[in-house]
């Protein structure tokens, strides 16, 4: 006697089975369609925008003739903008995960700095432009210039950088402290010597990516009121300025077809130097990134 | 009786001096540094504390202008009229919603089934391969998103709704549902994928399919970290503002039509930083109170998302 029926089970499992295979099919079209949005999103810019981009588009200042419309002003002012952020996002974001990660004691100001940087992080960007706009650019007349820009964006991007260096220098193994102690290092030498060379890798990823964020941002500086528009090169943080980002939105905001296809062009520079600077962010991931 | 004083002992003091001083210098570092990082821990909690003030100072400002009750409750927003201004941030409100909507519509189904496909169907190397490029999806600067809106997907939106308006709510909804899709997606593909994998196996023993496992097994578990995915990926959409601003025009108004121009909080506030509405008129004080709104939004749906996990975490 058979205990089990075999063309019981299968006419029952089929049915489940059959459900299984559909909603896998689903899940996957759905993933796809994400990758599928991107493909067709860098598609339609590059092909927009890929007549537009020659040397004279990178040299060229801006123009209300789209043939003659260029990006050096902007191109420019992105580099000025990461002159500013870089340093200060780093000296404050370093320093404060040091701070919460190697000297201060588990209590409620911890917590209270800890809530407060994940909370920070979940501000919307106009938000940071409308504490710019207020205490850089008229509290201290700082104006639209670089510094101001400088300032808020850094201030915007702070927490990006403060979780991955925590992450970074949580990830050195106690022992080399440890030995550290051992050779008679006090806590600032091991900090300087050991922990910060071994954590050095992550916190720089976690600096490229809050860099790119900055420079990819919009929201913020034209609440500060970045001229959309501008023929001069600043010749130091404290001169006006304009920025890849809202380069392109004045090119899009514009009614002419050409415009669009200028915006395009301004597009695929801002993604490619988005693109060089992930790009670096990865490979020092992979390259330097000790496991322990 | 007094030693002959060489120079040899000389040089010994004052190396002693200077192992005194050198070992000073270093107690001192020991106690400098620890502060100055303190100082720089602090910075974040000045952000904070500089965001609420400035709004909140501005703010009342503004409600000395106009009054508190208008504000909530008045139908219409017309800053711009010199005669009949009206202030009522509903229509601002109505916009912002209505944005958001259309996106958690777009984004939820995808991000989950992304996510479930990611951590219960695909395979190691798909997985590895997918992640990174969703996450380049999550990094695209949001002036692509809106220059791609404006140009690709209201076009499309036109030709299959003929009473499109160049300027409405459904382009800029879809596409930051798109934006927000990569955050849904990773995110609850985190939480399914620290579901502990003995219960999947229980599961499968019992002779359950992939996708009963998926949904009676991993998506029970792990409810708490998608809710939170979702309302954080919401609270994103909520302040989102230059694909709005793009694509969204600027005329704000209190309706359930997605298919007309609107405005949302966040892109009032672009409209006025534009604009030349000079330094201490209502206008200007208006962008703080809108955006003191808008703070308050996201806040409270950021702290909901961090309540939601923590609260209703199931522990393995």
């Amino acid at each position: 006697m058979k205990l089990i029926n075999e063309s019981t089970i299968l006419r029952r499992m089929k049915p489940r089975l059959i459900k299984n295979l559909v909603f896998k099919c689903l899940f996957m079209a759905a993933t796809i369609f994400a990758l599928l949005v991107l493909g067709i999103l860098l598609y339609r810019v590059i092909t927009q925008g890929i007549g537009y981009l020659d040397w004279q588009f990178m040299q060229g200042l801006p123009s209300r003739n789209p043939e003659q419309a260029g990006v050096k002003t902007a191109l420019i002012g992105t580099v000025w903008l990461m002159a500013v952020v870089a340093p200060v996002t780093l000296f404050f974001g370093v320093g404060t995960a040091i701070y919460l990660e190697e000297y201060a004691k588990k209590g409620k100001f911890t917590t209270f700095i800890q809530v407060n940087i994940s909370n920070l992080a979940g501000v919307p960007s106009i938000v940071f432009g409308l504490l710019g706009l207020t205490v850089f650019v008229r509290a201290l007349s700082l104006g639209t210039s670089v510094i101001a820009a400088g300032l808020t964006m850094s201030l915007l991007v702070l927490p990006i950088i403060i979780v991955s260096s925590q992450e970074a220098i949580r990830a050195v193994p106690k022992e080399l402290r440890e030995a550290s102690y051992g050779m008679g290092a006090t806590k600032w030498q091991t900090i300087l010597r050991v922990v910060m060379p071994a954590a050095i890798p992550g916190i720089l990823t976690g600096g490229i990516l809050a860099l790119s964020r900055a420079i990819g941002e919009t929201a913020p500086l034209v609440v500060l009121g970045l001229p959309l528009f501008l023929a001069f090169l600043p010749q130091s943080v404290f001169d006006m300025f304009t920025v890849l980002p809202m380069q392109i939105y004045n090119w899009t905001g514009r009614p002419q077809e050409e415009f669009h296809a200028v915006a395009a062009a301004g597009i695929i520079v801002l993604l490619t130097l988005l693109i060089i600077m992930n790009s670096v962010a990865v490979y020092i991931r992979n390259k330097f990134q000790k496991r322990y | 009786m007094a030693l002959p004083e060489s120079r040899n002992s000389f040089s010994v003091q004052q190396m002693i001096q200077q192992k005194k001083q050198k070992k000073n210098k270093l107690i001192q570092t020991e106690k400098i540094v620890p502060f100055i990082l303190l100082l720089t821990a602090i910075v974040s909690v000045l952000t904070t504390v500089g965001i609420v003030v400035t709004l909140l100072a501005e703010t009342f400002t503004f409600f000395n202008h106009v009054s508190i009750k208008e504000f909530f409750t008045a139908q219409k927003w017309y800053p711009f009229s010199e005669t009949q201004g009206s202030f009522g941030i509903l229509p601002l409100i109505s916009g912002t919603l209505k944005v958001a909507f259309i996106a958690a519509i777009v984004a939820v189904p995808i991000g989950i089934a992304s996510a479930v496909f990611l951590s219960e169907y695909a395979t190691d190397r798909t997985r590895r391969i997918i992640k990174p490029i969703l996450e380049v999806l999550a990094g695209i600067p949001t002036i692509v998103y809106g220059f791609f809106a404006l140009t690709f997907v209201t076009p499309i939106l036109r030709d299959l709704i003929p009473s499109l308006e160049i300027f409405n709510a459904l382009s800029p909804g879809i596409v930051i549902g798109i934006m927000i899709t990569p955050m849904i997606a990773s995110l609850s593909e985190d939480a399914m994928t620290s579901v502990p994998k003995s219960m999947r196996e229980g599961a499968y023993a019992l002779g359950a399919t992939k996708l009963e496992v998926a949904i009676k097994i991993v998506i029970p578990a792990a409810v708490s970290g998608i809710i939170a995915s979702i309302v954080l990926a919401v609270s994103r959409a909520i302040g989102e503002t230059m694909i709005v601003a793009v694509a969204g025009g600027s005329t704000p108004n209190l309706s359930w039509d997605v298919t007309g121009s609107i405005q949302t909080m966040t892109a009032y506030i672009v409209q006025v930083s534009q604009g030349d509405a000079g330094y201490g008129t209502t206008i200007y004080y208006s962008i703080y109170a809108v955006g003191f709104t808008l703070f308050i939004f996201t806040l409270m749906m950021n702290l909901l998302a961090q309540f939601i996990s923590k609260r209703f975490r199931e522990e393995y």
